[in-house]
């Protein structure tokens, strides 16, 4: 899955958990860039992310996600379908 | 994290993102769309969004609504406030408006006990007390002996009494209790309950006392080990989320905790449902019983399906046995539909379980009004279980106020779906509902009523049908002689026909053979028409020799868009009049007027009811109907 295909797919559950259909995602992007993105979105975006890439992210990569990058390099080093 | 179990009873939602954005951006907004919306297949990303709009657009209360509000106060000792949104869009489902407030984590005892706390403010009408497996068995360890495990849980009983007996005091409100869930791994395994001091053997010990105490003191309980056990703990809980943020409910399985609270504050308000209704061809039983017959039905042991479908009635009628009114609305012959409860050996319902039988031909919408009416109750009451996708979408479009369930295919998931969807949540069974069944099939009068219209034109309009028609060929030959064979009940002629027959219709220029296929957005409904017809020699008349439907097709005005097709076809064989025959059977009662109903006069009877009747080509003017028709 080509890093387009995945941050495209992010795109989509950002925008259906924030509700703002012209939510753009960036690799830099935080937290702190985006109202209303507190632990519990959190939690609920990394659900999403699971279910929708079908993997298992662990404790401690969760604990080191920084920005919608580091996300996007957990996705497609655990993605199965990265080849 | 394990699978969160979806709420698979409820329809798959379409255009998600468009329907949520016109709730949103509406003025005035519509209550009904978010209710509609609210019953829906939603995941909890989707629910928390519906809440969100619905907050945002109703800051307080719709009017409307004709139900009590719910002031719902949580107070936990784990974090709750991603079950909030759930449980309001669960409330939602049910025309339930909830407000909630979340008590400070931890601080249960502090918010009952202090007058200004924010729980006093709130005022609740209600109080869910939810008390994780760690907070309970703080202190207990497996060293711990019985005296100690059984000191602790009186002191747990004590203290969960005293809240209980401090909200009921305080606020006079209604008491929901969460059940443990079973959150802590074995220290031995099987003999678990051997070693008293384990967390993992105290937590069913947890939850028998509060289930006790719950009976004692008229508590509801909220019953998620249960669930747990149903669905395995993983659907309901992760330890590394409750490391994280001290989540003991996942918030995946939110949309389900939702329901089981908002089940339980309906049933406090009496609204739950309260009636079941009944299809009956492949529903429960397989197979249809006009054209398959007593001895063709599959039903019974000896063959998996049939005991699913068993299993499927046995449910059916236990519910009806504890106090839930049973009733039956299909598209039958009523005579044909009554042999089957009353000769089929291995039927485990009988006429007498069933309150209101309606076994007619008129569309499901207007026959569920009926028996609304016959029963005297709500329409908001009753479920209604039928295999056929196209019914179950006409029936939530006429009567969005019907609970209709989505049916797996296999007969044996049935009732396990039934439960789980939690229509007849209750909170206790008196004797007057052990004899609720019988009340109803005494009291029952069978008045005619009269016929109340139903918009049943702007569902056909939505169902963007194509009838899509072809010649006889070798590909359709053994589908089409199949249902010559087997078709009973929409049949004009009941001539059966072999491969060698219908290939010489295939062969015989004079002759028309059409198999219609029936195509709309729910998909496809395979070959649901045969007509055979032929031009007679030295003549301008157009016999129809067959003519045959799948009934489940009924009141799709298949029958106008099919003459249209055959006249056509006459008219290129340069017919100027076509004949058509009924043969009266036992069986094909309902096709009597079938010519008459579409324009031909009768032209001769026989005295055993059967008739020829005629139509003039020549001053035909096609139907116009809902359905697009292709020749493929």
């Amino acid at each position: 899955m080509s890093d387009d295909q995945i941050l495209a797919d992010l795109t989509e559950i950002f925008r259906e958990t924030f509700l703002r259909d012209d939510l753009e995602l960036k690799p830099e992007l935080t937290a702190a860039d985006v109202e209303g993105w507190d632990s519990f979105k959190h939690i609920e975006i990394i659900m999403a992310v699971e279910e929708r890439f079908s993997i298992k992210m662990s404790t401690r990569e969760l604990d080191n996600l920084r920005s919608v990058g580091d996300l996007l390099g957990l996705i497609r080093a655990k993605s199965p379908s990265a080849g | 994290m394990g699978h969160a179990t979806p709420l698979a009873w409820l329809p798959p939602v379409e255009d998600w993102r468009g329907r949520l954005g016109t709730l949103r951006s509406s003025q005035p907004p519509n209550i009904d769309d978010a209710i509609a919306l609210a019953n829906t297949r939603i995941d909890f990303i989707r629910t928390n969004a519906l809440d969100q709009v619905v907050r945002a657009q109703w800051p307080t209360m719709p009017a409307g609504l004709g139900t009590a509000s719910v002031r719902l106060a949580i107070l936990g000792s784990a974090t709750m406030a991603h079950l909030l949104p759930a449980i309001r869009v669960a409330g939602l489902r049910r025309s339930i408006w909830i407000d909630s407030y979340e008590g400070e984590y931890g601080q249960y005892l502090q918010e009952l006990a202090d007058p200004e706390s924010g729980l006093h403010a709130f005022k609740p009408s209600a109080i869910l007390f939810a008390f994780d497996a760690h907070h309970l068995c703080a202190g207990l360890t497996v060293g711990a002996s019985a005296a100690d495990a059984d000191a602790a849980l009186t002191e747990i009983r004590r203290r969960v009494e005293e809240c209980w007996r401090i909200a009921r005091a305080t606020f006079g409100c209604v008491i929901l209790q969460q059940a443990v869930l079973p959150v802590h791994p074995a220290m031995i395994g099987g003999n678990e309950h051997r070693l008293p001091g384990s967390r993992a053997a105290f937590v069913p010990r947890l939850n028998a006392m509060l289930r006790d105490l719950a009976d004692a003191e008229g508590a509801e309980i909220v019953g998620l080990d249960a669930r747990a056990a149903l669905d395995g703990l993983a659907a309901w809980h992760d330890p590394a989320l409750w490391h994280r943020s001290k989540q003991d409910v996942t918030p995946a399985a939110a949309p389900f905790y939702g329901e089981l609270v908002a089940r339980l504050l309906a049933a406090k308000q009496g609204r739950s449902f309260k009636a079941l209704v009944l299809d009956l061809d492949n529903t429960i039983w397989g197979g249809v019983i006009g054209d398959d017959g007593l001895e063709g039905i599959v039903l019974g042991q000896g063959s998996a399906s049939g005991e699913g479908f068993l299993a499927v009635q046995d449910y059916a009628r236990e519910q009806g046995r504890r106090g839930v009114i049973l009733a039956v609305c299909s598209k039958n012959d009523e005579a044909n539909a009554l042999e089957a409860f009353e000769k089929h050996p291995e039927m485990l319902l009988k006429r007498g379980d069933i309150a209101c039988f309606m076994a007619n031909w008129d569309d499901k919408a207007t026959n569920i009004r009926r028996i609304a009416q016959q029963l005297n109750i709500g329409l908001d009451s009753l479920v209604f279980l039928d295999d056929n996708p196209f019914e179950r979408n006409l029936v939530r479009q006429e009567l969005p106020m019907v609970a209709v369930p989505e049916v797996p295919d296999d007969p044996a998931l049935v009732a396990g779906m039934l439960a789980d969807a939690g229509y007849f949540e209750a909170l206790g069974i008196t004797d007057e509902d052990r004899e609720r069944g019988v009340q109803y099939q005494g009291n029952l009068a069978r008045e005619a009523l009269k016929e109340t219209a139903t918009d049943i034109e702007s569902y056909l309009r939505g169902l963007d049908m194509r009838l899509t028609w072809r010649p006889f060929d070798r590909i359709g030959l053994a589908r089409t002689v199949q249902l010559i064979n087997k078709t009973n009940q929409f049949n004009l002629t009941t001539r059966r026909y072999t491969e060698v027959d219908v290939q010489a219709v295939m062969d015989d220029p004079n002759a028309v053979g059409l198999q219609l296929r029936l195509l709309d957005r729910f998909g496809d409904n395979g070959i649901i028409a045969i007509v055979i017809g032929r031009k007679l020699r030295d003549t301008v008349d157009f016999l129809v020799d067959t003519w045959l439907m799948s009934c489940r097709v009924l009141g799709r005005q298949v029958e106008e868009s099919t003459l249209n097709i055959l006249a056509a076809e006459a008219q290129r064989l340069g017919a100027e009049r076509m004949l058509g025959d009924y043969i009266p059977t036992k069986k094909n009662g309902m096709v009597r007027k079938h010519y008459e109903k579409l324009g031909f006069a009768t032209i001769e009877e026989t005295p055993d009811g059967g008739s020829r009747a005629a139509l003039d080509l020549r001053r035909f003017v096609p139907f116009s109907t809902f359905t697009t028709i292709e020749r493929v």
